[in-house]
């Protein structure tokens, strides 16, 4: 008798859950990734280029539908899981349409949202027209159409605001969000090559450029096109008669207050947890970090197991990454399933 | 009129919309490394002026930048174009060059 190969699920099909599926496809397990969407991809939908080598999103799609040909995944969208019941020998996933699904192991990767800008009612989002998020941003360079301001022309003065949503206590998110830096130079970059006349300036308050190249596209924003970086947090930003928006910020460098007209401005929202991941995690048992992402079990030799054995965590739902690192945390935690399952097949064997 | 000694506080914030940025373009054009500055400090922390007095070429870059230049001349004649700070710039900053172009936008900008 051919034994049954131990089941995984797999829940959320973004990058984290897909590049995991095909991991554990590869050497033989039985994997299903529950998708609450549509269609799989997650937040690589809703982007056009990737930091920091300006790689178009679809390739990064087009690689993670194609990585798991040899023993492709079930895949399972519009599947919404509410809860992770868990037990002694396996654990229960439970579905917003009532149906359970048995697992010998769950590997969580809800994944993150954006922060809702509306949240900082002083930088106006929704409520002044010429406010952006950096998702909107997005998601005109995928419409290709050419950028202009609510009135119709090209905006000849565009802001960019870092940290929206992370490092303020007063939205609750203590985390820096880490990839919003970075985004915030690509864009700064992309808009450029749109706008060339225009003059772009980004408000940051500390530029944390982790990654690899990430500092060198830094340089390259000041050197080669020009964009400036003024270090100060904007305080508000008031509507003029005209449409145009008026900045508030301390020029911390110089100690001075400044205020700047724009035509433009582009929020770069952080990350916070996927809805759903609080309730999730709270039926599995699991802990939680400062900004209510899925605790690791420890932060340095177990990341992507958690504290209920048999259940793991990649990706955004346990700590903001870049999509690159995103992959990678995936490819590790497939190893930590891969030997837990062994484990648990060598204990049941004797 | 009476000088009562009176007078109306200009506003301590930088006004972009009205400064004059002619100083700021002329040394960029000629010294295209003045904009990559990212204000580490380290210029100062070298300096041999700002050991003895409050010069400070960090601020000065920025502030030309922000198109405030009032003084400016009186600030930059305190350089004594030692070059220390060229030598500690993270960013390869041509600040000797800065300055002496910032002393040259001085004369044609400004006929002072």
């Amino acid at each position: 008798m051919t034994k049954t190969p131990q089941h995984i699920i797999i829940i959320g099909g973004g990058p984290a859950g897909l590049e995991a599926a095909s991991c554990l496809g590869e050497v033989g397990y039985k994997v299903t990734v529950l998708e609450k969407e549509e269609q799989t991809g997650g937040k690589l939908r809703l982007w056009y280029k990737l930091f920091p080598g300006f790689r178009p999103s679809g390739e990064v799609r087009e690689y993670l539908a194609n990585g798991h040909k040899m023993n492709p995944p079930e895949i399972v969208t519009k599947a919404e899981v509410i809860r992770v019941d868990p037990e002694i020998d396996h654990h229960q996933v439970v579905l917003a349409d009532g149906q359970t699904l048995k697992a010998d192991a769950v590997l969580i990767a809800t994944g993150f949202q954006v922060f809702n800008a509306e949240k900082k009612e002083e930088y106006g989002y929704k409520i002044y027209d010429n406010v952006i998020t950096s998702v909107d941003l997005e998601a005109q360079f995928i419409s290709g159409n050419p950028l202009k301001t609510v009135a119709g022309v090209a905006p000849r003065r565009v802001a960019f605001i870092h940290c929206v949503g992370s490092r303020d206590k007063k939205v609750g998110n203590v985390h820096c969000s880490r990839v919003c830096c970075i985004t915030g130079v690509k864009q700064a970059i992309e808009m450029k090559e749109h706008l060339p006349q225009a003059e772009i300036f980004n408000f940051y308050m500390d530029m944390r450029m982790f990654g690899q190249n990430f500092e060198e596209l830094y340089i390259e924003a000041q050197q080669k096109w020009g964009i400036t970086f003024i270090r100060g947090r904007v305080s508000e930003i008031a509507e003029n008669i005209d449409g145009s928006l008026q900045l508030k910020a301390e020029d911390t460098l110089s100690g001075r207050p400044m205020r700047m007209n724009f035509d433009l401005v582009v929020l770069l929202v952080g990350m916070v947890p996927a809805a759903g991941t609080e309730a999730l995690g709270k039926s599995a048992g699991l802990a939680f970090t400062s900004g209510n992402f899925l605790a690791s079990n420890d932060t340095h030799f177990f990341q992507n197991e958690t504290h209920t054995p048999g259940i793991f965590v990649t990706g955004t739902c346990r700590e903001p990454l870049s999509v690159a690192e995103t992959l990678t945390d995936a490819r590790a935690a497939t190893v930590r399933i891969i030997s837990w399952l062994r484990e648990k097949e060598l204990k049941s064997n004797n | 009129m009476k000088d009562w000694g009176y007078s109306i506080l200009k506003g301590r914030q930088i006004d972009f919309e009205n400064n004059d940025f002619s100083i700021a373009e002329f040394v960029a054009q000629h010294e295209p490394s003045f904009k990559w500055c990212i204000g580490c400090g380290s210029c100062t922390a070298t300096c041999s002026a700002a050991r003895l007095t409050n010069f400070n070429p960090r601020k000065i870059n920025l502030l030309i930048q922000r198109g405030e230049t009032k003084g400016l001349a009186e600030e930059v004649a305190k350089c004594m174009m030692c070059g220390k700070c060229q030598l500690v710039c993270p960013r390869g900053i041509n600040t000797r060059n800065v300055i002496q172009n910032i002393k040259r936008a001085l004369n044609t900008c400004h006929a002072l």
